[in-house]
């Protein structure tokens, strides 16, 4: 593999890595959403949020791509760049799985919590931003981490319909002009794995100690 | 009189702690014995190397006719394990089985019982512990004595020589103790070879031909119940005032 | 709105929809399989086995969990063909399918394992069960007990996930879709159909595992708890 081929390979990585910030940094905001809804008081909205996860985590990504690609001109949008609909795409699929993980995490902080915090007279707000949360972020933590594992891999998907070049599209270009796929994928592997597995590491390190501080 | 249990010189460490130092023990046929002690003092650990659930370090233990040390021969840890029933502390049923699957699992896969012939056992040893209605349910639903009765009978149903208990009652709410108790009284009027790791004292008066004292890994006293009443030793003195 | 939406364009199509459905559910179907059986055996390995075996089995499960199954499906299928040793797409197809989902199969049931009280195994083992019977009766049974929902909705996922896999050419529902769109260029309309069926299938196969848990696993529905 020379040095044109071994750049060629680490863009795509860089496009790999820009989808799974953009990705993560959208949908923690979209999931803490889905999140409160799922726990909030008012049965309408924790039925949406219901209803969009299973929608979602029901629907395969490739498909939410290929919506999220062909469905905005349609609206009226003028013609949606990859990146827009890939981070999109994405987002609206990462979402579904953070916030069900979200909100797990908030349920399983200690009901006498949400007590304290009533009998101590915070409103509803209050409670959740200035009790809930920030205990629910510590348990987050671990599985969050691990999920953008997820995130990452799921990044090479972004090339299949929307055409996006990323790590996995510009290692198959490789291949295809010169044929030596154990080359080229294995190279593509490891750069996934040198991304990827630090953040197993960590997440698997951060539960540890987390069932440690709990125990 | 046969002798259904033996240790000679038994020596025990746990890492660096050394657990018994030198037991030497003896149990008859249809004997009852109850050994207590304060937690540490090696109680549990030489009921748990009576069945080999601890190896111990130097020393030999005959049980039921098979001596063994720090190893002992596969055949005979499988002759060892039909022969002795132990229960224990936390019942450890099996929760995702019935009450009558629990009792069954064993004589089916040991002893390649028929499954009629199991059921037929498991409803006759459920009803020496009285639990006959209970057959269908699932450890879950019974309280504490109730699945410590069961357990009992799970052990009772692979026809035992030695029954081992170790501290069966520690977990149970008082109310609850009572029931357990009387199942192993009639256990003893049936002429079981018991040996019983307890805190309960008036219960081991009442029941034990012998009780033993361990302390620091010894035995420090031993005789029959009534050294409970009269000890000779300080340390057994301190004991049971504080148990009372 | 200047777009007209024509979904009888793609719909007239429905006997290649159905098709490819058919190549899906088969796909998950053998992948299911497969994984299940490699997964508690590599689970197995992975918390009873030797350390050798121990490691081996971990860092398996490290590189697959760690790298897309794109990737995993091109280095398997091209990097096999390159060697001349051919098989049919859908083989290789399922095949990478199966080394993908062993690795996260090994981990639910490694951990249903690992739950399992030691005083458990005591138990069983002072009864007089062999190592084999103690294993069987008492530790793997309700190990899959309590992690069958996590398997289920990984299974469901793997059903969803088969459709990465028409990027090798396998002529399942999502790479059927491709000649429709090439046929109808109605290729919003496609993937709304495709939203649907995928997300009818998806509630049909959980609804069969659903099915399955309540026959294998009488307890759960008689008491309704978990274990």
């Amino acid at each position: 593999m020379n040095q044109e081929q071994i750049l060629y390979l680490i863009e795509g990585a860089w496009g790999t890595l820009l989808l799974s910030v953009l990705t993560f940094a959208f949908s923690a905001m979209l999931g803490l959403a889905i999140a409160l809804m799922r726990v909030s008081d008012n049965r309408i909205v924790r039925a949406g949020a219901f209803g969009y996860i299973n929608i979602i985590q029901g629907t395969p990504l490739l498909v939410i791509m290929g919506i999220c690609f062909y469905g905005p001109s349609i609206l009226g949008f003028s013609a949606t760049s990859a990146l827009f609909a890939a981070v999109l795409a994405l987002t609206i699929h990462a979402a579904a799985f953070l916030g069900e993980i979200w909100r797990g995490c908030i349920e399983s902080v200690p009901r006498n919590q949400w007590e304290a915090a009533e009998c101590l007279g915070l409103n509803r707000l209050q409670r959740m931003f200035q009790v809930i949360l920030p205990q629910a972020l510590r348990i987050a933590t671990p599985p969050t981490v691990g999920f953008m594992v997820q995130i990452v891999k799921n990044t090479s998907f972004a090339s299949l319909v929307i055409g996006f070049a990323e790590l996995s599209y510009n290692a198959k270009i490789l291949n295809n002009s010169t044929f030596k796929p154990f080359l080229y994928f294995g190279a593509a592997a490891v750069l996934y794995f040198i991304i990827c597995y630090p953040l197993s590491w960590l997440s698997l390190k951060l539960e540890r100690k987390l069932t440690l501080a709990r125990s | 009189m046969t002798e259904v249990v033996r240790l000679d010189n038994v020596h025990k460490w746990f890492g660096d702690n050394h657990v018994l130092k030198g037991v030497d023990l003896s149990v008859r046929k249809g004997e009852i014995v109850a050994i207590i002690g304060q937690s540490g003092s090696g109680k549990s650990t030489v009921l748990r190397c009576m069945d080999h659930l601890e190896t111990i370090n130097e020393g030999r233990i005959t049980v039921c006719g098979l001596t063994f040390g720090k190893n002992i021969a596969r055949k005979d840890l499988k002759r060892l394990r039909r022969d002795v029933g132990i229960v224990f502390q936390s019942y450890n049923l099996f929760p995702h089985l019935t009450v009558e699957q629990n009792i069954t699992l064993a004589p089916r896969s040991v002893r390649k019982l028929t499954k009629p012939k199991a059921k037929d056992i498991a409803a006759d040893v459920l009803a020496q512990v009285g639990l006959n209605d209970k057959i269908a349910f699932y450890p879950e639903q019974l309280s504490g004595g109730q699945q410590q009765r069961v357990a009992i009978a799970r052990s009772l149903a692979m026809d035992p020589k030695l029954m081992l208990f170790d501290e069966v009652t520690s977990a149970l709410d008082p109310q609850l103790t009572g029931e357990v108790l009387r199942v192993i009284e009639k256990l003893a009027a049936g002429g079981m070879t018991m040996v019983l790791v307890t805190h309960e004292m008036g219960f081991a008066m009442k029941l034990a031909h012998r009780v033993i004292f361990m302390h620091e890994g010894r035995i420090h006293e031993q005789g029959d119940a009534g050294i409970l009443r009269n000890p000779d030793t300080p340390e057994l003195k301190q004991f049971v005032s504080n148990g009372l | 709105m200047t777009y007209q939406f024509d979904f009888g364009a793609v719909l007239q199509y429905w006997p290649m929809l159905l098709q490819g459905a058919e190549t899906t559910l088969l796909m998950s179907f053998w992948s299911t399989l497969a994984g299940f059986v490699m997964g508690v055996a590599c689970a197995i390995a992975r918390s009873s086995g030797g350390p050798l075996l121990r490691r081996a089995v971990g860092a398996y499960v490290e590189v697959i969990r760690n790298t897309p199954l794109i990737i995993q499906s091109y280095f398997l299928i091209f990097g096999l063909s390159s060697v001349g040793f051919t098989m049919s797409i859908l083989t290789g197809a399922i095949l990478a399918l199966v080394i993908n989902i062993t690795a996260y199969t090994c981990e639910i049931v490694r951990a249903g394992i690992e739950s399992v009280p030691r005083s458990q195994r005591e138990a069983a083992e002072c009864l007089g069960l062999s190592p084999l019977q103690v294993y069987w009766h008492v530790i793997l049974v309700p190990a899959l007990e309590r992690v069958y929902p996590a398997l289920t909705s990984q299974f469901v996922l793997l059903m969803l996930v088969t459709s990465l896999l028409s990027a090798v050419g396998t002529e399942d529902l999502f790479g059927i879709s491709g000649n429709i769109q090439a046929l109808t260029f109605r290729n919003f309309e496609v993937f709304i159909v495709l939203w649907v069926v995928y997300l009818a299938m998806s509630v049909l196969v959980r609804g069969a595992f659903a099915l399955a848990g309540k026959v294998m696993f009488v307890r759960r529905r008689r008491l309704g708890t978990l274990l």
